[in-house]
């Protein structure tokens, strides 16, 4: 790994203005991916803001509407949250299939979404539930937020300080993990919302999270397994590599939808 | 740029000088000499460096020590009453639950942690927890049966 200064943000305000300040400097939250990327020597910025010491952006508030999941937030805090669990069951089941125990000790959601993999898990809610993710400037909904392979709609001093979930009527979420690292080969998020049916894809697209269309409508018809079970996402658009063909993946994506519709509660 | 850090391991204060780039496993194993936290990837997937901070179980490559700082951590050297075993290393001894021994500090560690947040696990829960825990030895058998007696005997039977 490079060196690198490090510091200890005592808020967003100051998380924010030592980021201007630094020549090349690079938030951490959890470190689940960014300590790995560093010891890889595949990124070495000039100096580490810790959001850790920032206690009023980690927690889970509920109210009628849905849950607000501040952005220190762990996978392991949400996957075991009775709000979550009770509002949105398919989010806190999401968030227990991230990685392993260690991994969900500290890796964060606003890390995941803010780093956009193209194989994480939280795209997948985000755009399958409609969320609005607030940052220090901004509210962004998540239609807007992910913009292709780690790419997002965030400024480079911008800080994602919470993700607001809609409750939806129901949802459900089904990952095809990839054997080894847990993440997603396939990840299907489907919802019933306010604003109509959505469908999410994550792991499969070459540039990161996408809805299906042709899905959403046939649920409109018809909210079960059989309708979306001959609507297939042509390959051509679909990652390949070792882990998996395109079009092995796209055979994944109908199975993956069928599941979590049937799923949905 | 280095730094200095202060925290508390196996209920000890310590103290020692970092960059901000060392990993809480290599200000463990190196500047303290506690070398029973092993490194087995450098890929955050093995467990092998498992320590418990602030009570929950992390993996120390995957940490700074500096984003340690203040905090409390228990590394297997500090599970042992003097020479009597901790319920759950007398349980890996029992049961035949290591060979080489590589996994087994990182294995314990997590196996404690999982009885703290569900005392009472399956064996399918048990197999679930240790999905960031590897082992190229054992095939995990006699780790599943030694994390079960473990949990029984730290339940108080
Ligand atoms: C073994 C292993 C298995 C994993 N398996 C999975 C899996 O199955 N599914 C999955 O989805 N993920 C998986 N992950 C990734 C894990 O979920 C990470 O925790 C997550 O991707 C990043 O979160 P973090 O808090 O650790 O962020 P960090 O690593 O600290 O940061 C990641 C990036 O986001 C930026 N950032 C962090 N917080 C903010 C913020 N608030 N605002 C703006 N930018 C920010 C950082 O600057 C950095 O560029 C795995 C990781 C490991 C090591
Ligand atoms: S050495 Fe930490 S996970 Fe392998
Ligand atoms: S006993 Fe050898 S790696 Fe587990």
């Amino acid at each position: 790994m490079y060196d690198f200064s490090y510091h200890r943000a005592g808020s967003v305000a100051d998380a924010s203005s030592k980021l201007k300040a630094a020549e090349d400097g690079k938030l951490v939250a959890g470190g689940m991916t960014l300590i790995p990327t560093l010891k890889q020597r595949l990124a070495q910025p000039s100096d580490l803001i810790d959001l850790g010491g920032i206690n009023d952006l980690a927690g889970i508030k509920a109210d009628g509407s849905g849950v607000t999941i501040g952005a220190m937030t762990t996978h392991g805090a949400v996957a075991t949250s009775k709000d979550v669990k009770s509002a949105i069951p398919a989010l806190a089941h999401l968030a227990g299939e991230i990685g392993d125990p260690q991994v969900r000790h500290r890796g964060t959601i606003g890390g995941s979404i803010a780093n956009n993999d193209p194989a994480a898990d939280y795209p997948a809610a985000c755009i399958g539930l409609g969320a609005t993710i607030v940052t220090s400037k901004r509210e962004i909904a998540a239609d807007e937020f992910f913009k292709g392979l780690f790419e997002t709609a965030l400024a480079d001093d911008e800080i994602v300080t919470a993700v607001r979930f809609p409750k939806p009527k129901r949802a459900a979420y089904m990952k095809f993990p990839n054997p080894a690292s847990r993440y997603a080969l396939v990840g299907v998020f489907v919802a019933e919302t306010g604003n109509g049916m959505r469908v999410a894809v994550t792991g499969a697209g070459q540039n990161g999270v996408f809805r299906v269309k042709a899905m959403e409508d046939a649920l409109g018809k018809s909210f079960a397994a059989d309708a979306v079970a001959n609507i297939s996402v042509p390959d051509g658009d679909l990652n390949s590599d070792i882990h998996a063909s395109a079009e092995y993946r796209a055979h994944l994506i109908t199975v993956m939808a069928k599941r979590a519709v049937a799923a949905a509660e | 740029m280095t730094y200095t850090v202060s925290m508390s391991v196996n209920g000890k204060a310590v103290k020692g000088e970092v960059e901000g780039r060392t990993l809480l496993v290599q200000f463990i194993r190196e500047n303290l000499r506690l070398t029973g936290t092993h490194v087995g990837c450098d890929t955050s997937q093995c467990g092998a460096c498992v320590v418990h901070v602030n009570g929950t179980s992390v993996k120390s490559c995957t940490l700074l020590a500096v984003q340690a700082e203040g905090a409390d951590i228990t590394t297997i050297e500090g599970l042992a009453k003097g020479d009597e075993l901790h319920p759950m290393q007398a349980a890996f001894r029992e049961n035949h639950g290591l060979q080489c021994g590589y996994c087994t500090p990182g294995m314990v560690m997590s196996a404690i942690d999982l009885v703290k947040e569900n005392p009472n696990p399956t064996e399918r829960e048990v197999r679930e927890w240790l999905e960031g825990n590897l082992c190229r030895c054992t095939g995990y058998h006699n780790i599943v049966k030694s994390i079960e007696a473990g949990a029984k005997a730290m339940r108080g039977g």
